[in-house]
């Protein structure tokens, strides 16, 4: 392998991509693009829902539960109405996804030591916004039951701690907010990895036969392994300094902090890098078009996108989705990516997907180096 | 070595079509050889199949004493070849094309920049060593992918049809600098349609849907078919290959044009 060679080689393939348009779109905008898509647009995180009272008792002990439900950051009550129909309309139009209806007698109930019922209406069309606030909701009403309780033992001269019961505490580890930017930044960085070094690669050695440029190459005497090598050397540049631009961005802006060890986390960075160039040479050898090769690409990108886990839990789905997902080299990228940065997972913790993922680059790299010859037939 | 080019039953087969059928000759060191036949007749192909491109169905061949199967890598370091189709890179611009081909061949630095300042000259693409590829003509194209092909000063030159779709000028300085290399030991393998041009070569093998016809100094083979040029001689034989008329009907002709 001469340097030299490889060298000229290197030069002219950065070239190539300042001077093709949707190359460069693809290496520097994309990467921006999804963090601004993932990091804003897509936010699963469900707070301020907008939020109907009908009020039929309009006491003071009412105006309060609607204020407990209000300061908890969950229910936010943009609309007061004075029947139910209006609420079905509100529902309807989705101007409101959730309705807590007081009863005319609730101050009064209270006031004689009963158990008044308030009902919390929930629109379930989208399962995680009324799973969170159904929870948030009974929470709530169980904390103002309480203090209910609390005044009427108090007045007993018990004190409520001395009353029997089961008390449940719980503690959520690693994003103690639930915010979704910290489920969905790690797997980001995986994800733009892969479809940008994917289709850059695809594209390098597609484009050589398309434009009959790879006729004159082949006169050379340059090596098979040289041409790869040199083709391959600007994409991991450049897909490195997306990972690490991801990686910046995510700390500092989004602030999502890495727990675990950052030389382990760009060393098996550098094995899906690798992985995902094989793959994109691979499908440069099979195509014979750049739109090919583009096709290509999004054929591995799609599935790859929904069946890694990186949109929908790979646990729910069923057996059959999730075999087909356990051949997509994301998937094992992913698990990596979120143990380390998320919960500091160590290289022990994840022997099992850092083997597989080195399987799967060993193999798509002997599929590509099969499959490339240097000749036209 | 005796020959820069000896092939013997070279047989190139395309799914059922013969392209190349069981080719047999030799040309000496030094000559330029032309390889003539009407399109399609498989001049490409087998071209193709001296510089390594593609290997050959049947026969053997050696290009510079050198197997083109077995020591394809070897040959290519001293085979300067021009494809039929423009395949330089049209979005570099001329220097980098230059350099990068320079550098594929390993030279060095000073050694490619020298080369590629004597080959501006020679070539005349001097003045337009910064412009975009695709932004010149069909003639400086030609002229380029010249320079290119010879950075390397390769002990073959193989030219697939250089002289095609360029101006009478620019054939003039090909064709000079041709014989030039030729005259300093250069062997030169070129395909062409002019049949002016291939008056001028020391050899030339007439290929017809694959098969060679004919072969010999161009005076020699018009001389056996008992013509004056090397068109006539051309002419004949595809007259008789195809059992064809070539002359016009023009009864025919002047009834369809008066209409
Ligand atoms: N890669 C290929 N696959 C299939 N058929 C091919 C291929 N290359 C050439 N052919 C066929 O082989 C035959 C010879 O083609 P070739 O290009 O060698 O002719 P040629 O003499 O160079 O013609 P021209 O003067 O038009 O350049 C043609 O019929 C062509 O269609
Ligand atoms: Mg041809």
């Amino acid at each position: 392998m001469k340097p030299r060679r490889l060298a000229s080689i290197i030069v002219k393939e950065f070239i190539h991509i300042k001077r093709d348009r949707p190359s460069l779109i693809i290496a520097v905008l994309m990467p921006i693009f999804l963090l601004l898509l993932f990091g804003y647009a897509v936010n699963t995180d469900v707070e301020n829902v907008t939020s109907v009272v009908l009020d039929h008792s309009k006491s003071q002990q009412s105006r309060e539960l609607v204020a407990n439900f209000a300061n908890s950051g969950y229910f936010n009550f943009m609309y007061y109405v004075n029947n139910r129909a209006a609420i079905h309309d509100l529902f309807a139009q989705g101007e409101a996804k959730a309705a807590l209806v007081i009863p005319p007698d609730y101050a009064q109930q209270l006031h004689r030591n009963e158990t008044p019922q308030v009902l919390l209406l929930i629109d379930g069309s989208d399962p995680t916004v009324a799973r969170t606030i159904l929870s948030a909701g009974q929470l709530i009403g169980r904390v103002a039951s309480l203090e209910v309780t609390q005044k009427f033992v108090s007045g007993k001269g018990i004190k409520v701690e001395d009353l029997p019961g089961i008390d449940v505490r719980s503690r959520i580890w690693y994003n103690p907010n639930l915010e979704s930017i910290r489920f969905n930044l790690p797997g980001l960085i995986g994800l733009i990895l892969q479809n940008i070094t994917v289709m850059l690669t695809a594209f390098a050695l597609v484009r050589e036969r398309e434009r009959g440029t790879i006729e004159q190459l082949v006169v050379t005497p340059i090596k098979p392994a040289e041409l790869i090598i040199g083709k391959l050397v600007p994409y991991i540049i450049i897909g490195f300094c997306d990972f690490l631009l991801v990686l910046v961005v995510g700390t500092y802006w989004f602030r999502v902090p890495i727990a675990g060890s950052v030389p382990l986390l760009i060393g098996l960075a550098s094995i899906f890098l690798v992985c995902a160039l094989a793959v994109g040479i691979f499908f440069s050898t099979v195509a014979r078009t750049q739109l090919q090769a583009m096709q290509m690409a999004l054929v591995f990108i799609m599935p790859s996108f929904l069946l890694s886990g990186f949109v929908f839990p790979r646990e729910t789905m069923p057996l059959v989705i999730q075999w087909v997902g356990a051949i997509v080299p994301l998937t094992y990228f992913l698990k990596i990516l979120r143990a380390l940065i998320l919960k500091g997972a160590e290289f022990r913790h994840l022997t099992g997907d850092i083997t597989a993922l080195t399987v799967f680059t060993i193999l798509v790299i002997a599929m590509a180096t099969a499959r490339f010859r240097k000749h036209l037939d | 070595m005796k020959y820069s080019i000896e092939v013997e039953n070279l047989t190139k087969q395309f799914g059922t079509q013969k392209a190349v059928e069981s080719l047999t000759f030799q040309v000496p060191v030094g000559t330029i050889f032309g390889l003539l036949g009407p399109n399609g007749s498989g001049k490409s192909t087998t071209i193709r199949m001296l510089c390594g491109v593609i290997r050959p169905s049947a026969g053997t061949g050696k290009v510079l004493g050198l197997d083109i199967v077995q020591q394809a890598e070897e040959a290519k370091e001293h085979i300067g070849y021009m494809s039929q189709r423009f395949s330089l890179y049209e979005d570099l611009t001329v220097m980098e094309n230059l350099r990068f081909f320079a550098g594929v061949y390993g030279l060095s630095r000073q050694v490619a920049d020298q080369r590629i300042r004597e080959l501006l000259t020679i070539t005349n693409v001097i003045g337009w060593e910064n412009n975009l590829t695709h932004t010149l003509s069909g003639g400086l194209k030609q002229r380029l992918a010249l320079a290119c092909a010879l950075l390397h000063r390769p002990k073959l030159l193989v030219l697939d049809e250089p002289t095609a779709g360029v101006d009478p000028v620019s054939r003039r300085i090909f064709w000079s600098i041709i014989q030039a290399l030729a005259a300093n030991g250069m062997s030169i393998l070129v395909t062409t349609h002019y049949l002016d041009e291939a008056e001028t070569c020391d050899l030339v093998g007439f290929i017809f849907k694959g098969r060679l016809i004919s072969f010999g100094p161009p005076r020699e083979i018009a001389r056996a078919v008992g013509v004056d040029t090397l068109e006539e001689a051309f002419l004949t034989f595809v007259q008789e290959e195809t059992g064809e008329r070539i002359d016009l009907d023009l009864t025919a002709l002047t009834a369809f044009a008066k209409r």
